[in-house]
């Protein structure tokens, strides 16, 4: 084996050299030229301040703002620094604690009737913590608090809500998904 | 299910049909010998390579040279990351300025990307240079998948080769590996996955005032150039914590078709290689059918169950009927854009194979779905596996389901003419049992141990079920895991550690001299009495075999942790 010790660091070295500087190196260049704005992180501003990415997702809490699932990323939720999930186990008696908890305040918030099951989206934490995205049925429920809240009316939200809903790609790919950064944005904009 | 669902396995199921036989012929050629395509553009990077290094392209090796040359690159290429790892506070390319990793956690680290496993004991976002990510962990998930190849090609030569001990050359097939194989889907993957969102900077995280007022940091990182290579060679490691659930590694759902796509094309390929480089496409088409049943199956499985409504989320007040308006099902951990159906088409093919990148939380999954990833690592990643590394692991499975044949008959079995005999077969047998026997070992002295009985987050028999799925993923250089369990301890780090180098050298170094041994041998012509192993009947008891080995090992395990729990939650009992 000691013969083949000087070829294996040889080998090494010359494949870090193309596989781990030049390839990368290289992808950034061809990235950074090609698609500048989705390479840097699809950030998007608002009056020449970068208020995020539209494919991170971050807090909401204000009644005029449509509101993000639950997050474990972080102790307080959409830590970008501290992506994740909530790891809670399916038959984890704390899981059933807190989405019943959840559910409770999500009726509350939105004028519900006690007892009305609510989208699983809006009470169950997403996997990277950071998830950009809630189910139409979630928004179609927040959309009258939010029109309250705002003096719109539930048709002119609910509008909005279809201007930034991603469909299926390819028709049959994942699910279609509201983007709530983009969507509350627009909503400032439009009132 | 719903149709969406079904439609999307069935695009993926075309896909692959379609590319798959093609990688395969192109693979065949590019391990075959002679003239292959492309030569032109990739042999002057490959001699140049071949200068530099001192390497005589055209010397062959024997099976011992052959397997010395991968325990040295191997040796030599893991201490080096463990040195990048330990010292990235010191090199260049690392903008947020992280300390290197403590001795444990760089020699955990540093061997499971070495391995092809990419289990992660750090958070990538907090914790790992930019440096470190593309020079050390995805240079690695390159080079770690080539080996894989030149092993299974080795295996594959021993079988076509005769009255010889020479198997070709790892330098070369490590090599061309990289330059004709990887390296081409990486360039064309990277460069789709950042028209698709994917980042690929060398920014340090920015920090963003919200509009609500507070801050948010955003990573950056050279991504894209490592997510494609992370699924295409079956690594699993991602950049950031959550893995491909992570926006900035997989986007969209359309990226995270091409995920899956990228992560069964290999392997799923090998087979078809192995079918013409044999001479005798049906050989290929066997294992090729076995591992397409034992992956769908299982994939649709984990669909189904993660779809159905969670008994748990449903008594919180939980809707999670699939309508127009949402997709339902087991949300807990799952990424809105993919919902469950999408969660458990990837959870069927990280599984399967050696991959271990994660669109959902495993920890999360239903008790059913939950057993089913298990069982899918512990088939030993041949459904159908990573890149060479499920071929070779689908072959033993031959050899065995030849030897059982052979017995019920009693005649000496062969395979492709060679005679399978005691020296073979005392190979297959070390390589079936090393694995079970880290998993159960290690599994059982941390259940044991108060000390590493503190890592486990959820209780009740979902906490076995995080351990025995930690040395599960580990033994069979897998990677995912039921994230709550806390694995950077100084036990979990070493023994874990030791699981996956046990888990790549116990199978790679059994299965090169089972190449060597049958590359000597003379075939003998085919009689009336031989087995015919490119039939349908070789199919069902090929398939049988992986199954009631891999079910006979780890039955009771799978009875005290997932069974146990499904039924306590279905029946509160």
């Amino acid at each position: 084996m000691r013969r083949q010790l000087l070829p294996a660091l040889r080998m090494t070295i010359a494949l870090i050299v193309l596989l781990g500087l030049a390839y990368p190196l290289a992808m950034t260049g061809v990235a950074q030229t090609l698609f500048r704005t989705k390479a840097d992180g699809s950030l998007i501003s608002r009056n020449g301040a970068v208020v995020g990415s539209s494919l991170i997702g971050q807090a909401f809490a204000a009644p005029q703002y449509f509101h993000p699932r639950p997050s474990a990323a972080g102790t307080n939720g959409y830590d970008a620094t501290a992506s994740g999930a909530s790891n809670l186990g399916p038959t984890n008696p704390t899981l059933e604690q807190t989405v019943a908890d959840r559910a409770k305040a999500y009726r509350t918030e939105n004028g519900l009737p006690a007892g009305t099951p609510v989208p699983v989206d809006a009470v169950t934490a997403s996997a990277s913590g950071l998830d950009p995205a809630i189910s139409v049925a979630n928004a179609d429920l927040q959309a009258p608090r939010v029109a309250r809240a705002r003096t719109m009316t539930v048709e002119q939200v609910l509008t909005l809500v279809k201007a930034h809903t991603a469909s299926r790609p390819l028709g049959i790919l994942g699910e279609p998904s509201v983007n709530v950064l983009e969507l509350n944005l627009a909503l400032d904009e439009a009132h | 299910m719903s149709a969406a669902a079904w439609a999307q396995v069935a695009i993926v199921v075309v896909a692959l049909a379609v590319a798959a036989p093609l990688l395969g012929r192109y693979l065949a050629r590019v391990y075959g010998g002679g003239a292959a395509p492309g030569d032109r553009i990739f042999g002057p990077v490959e001699r140049l390579i071949y200068r530099v290094c001192g390497i005589d392209p055209e010397g062959e090796q024997h099976w011992k040279v052959y397997a010395y040359s991968l325990l040295a690159f191997s040796f030599v290429s893991l201490l080096i990351l463990y040195a990048q790892v330990r010292l990235q506070g010191h090199l260049p390319l690392n903008p947020d300025h992280f300390k290197g990793m403590p001795p444990v956690l760089a020699f955990n680290t540093a061997v499971s990307f070495l391995t092809n496993t990419n289990w992660q004991n750090y958070a990538g976002e907090s914790t790992a240079a930019q440096l470190t990510q593309m020079a050390g962990f995805a240079f690695h998930n390159f080079v770690s998948a080539a080996a894989g190849a030149a092993v299974g090609v080795a295996l594959v030569r021993g079988l076509i080769r005769r009255r010889t001990g020479n198997l070709g050359n790892f330098w070369v097939d490590l090599t061309r590996t990289c330059t004709r194989v990887l390296l081409p889907i990486a360039i064309v993957g990277a460069l789709f996955f950042v028209s698709q969102g994917v980042v690929q900077n060398f920014h340090a995280a920015r920090t963003v005032t919200t509009v609500e007022g507070a801050t948010q940091t955003l990573p950056g990182g050279p991504v894209a150039s490592q997510e494609v290579i992370k699924e295409a060679g079956q690594n699993g490691g991602g950049p950031y914590n959550a893995n491909s659930s992570h926006p900035f590694e997989n986007p969209n759902p359309l990226s995270n078709g091409v995920q899956i796509f990228l992560i069964l094309l290999i392997p799923f390929s090998f087979p078809f290689a192995y079918g013409r480089m044999v001479g005798d496409r049906k050989q290929g088409y066997v294992v090729v059918a076995t591992m397409f049943v034992l992956w769908l199956g299982t994939s649709l499985a984990i669909m189904a169950f993660e779809t159905a409504p969670s008994p748990v989320l449903a008594q919180a007040g939980a809707s999670q009927a699939a309508t127009a308006t949402q997709s339902g099902g087991n949300m807990e951990g799952k990424e809105v854009r993919f919902g469950a159906a999408s969660c458990g088409l990837f959870a069927g093919s990280t599984t399967g194979t050696s991959t271990g990148a994660v669109n959902c939380a495993h920890d999360s999954l239903t008790p059913l779905a939950g057993g089913t990833v298990l069982l899918n690592i512990m088939f030993g990643e041949v459904d159908p596996g990573g890149t060479g590394s499920g071929l070779y692991g689908m072959l033993v499975f031959a050899l065995l389901a030849v030897f059982i044949a052979g017995l019920m008959v009693g005649r000496t079995p062969e395979y492709l003419g060679k005679k399978i005999q005691a020296a073979e077969m005392k190979l297959v047998v070390v390589y079936i049992l090393a694995v079970p026997l880290a998993i159960l070992t290690f599994s059982a002295a941390s259940v044991l141990l108060k000390a590493a009985l503190g890592s486990i987050f959820n209780p009740g028999p979902h906490g076995l079920s995080e351990v025995v799925y930690a040395f599960t993923s580990q033994a069979n250089n897998n990677g995912s895991a039921f994230a709550g369990l806390n694995g950077n301890t100084t036990w979990y780090n070493i023994t874990g550690g030791i699981a996956m180098l046990i888990g790549r050298f116990f199978l790679m170094i059994p299965v090169l001299a089972i190449a060597g041994s049958l590359a000597r041998k003379q075939p003998v012509p085919p009689s009336a009495g031989t087995f015919p192993t490119g039939s349908k009947l070789f199919f069902g008891l090929l398939l049988g075999v992986v199954i009631l080995v891999v079910g006979l090992t780890y039955f009771p395990v799978l009875a005290l942790g997932p069974i146990v729990e499904h039924l306590v939650g279905h029946f509160h009992v």
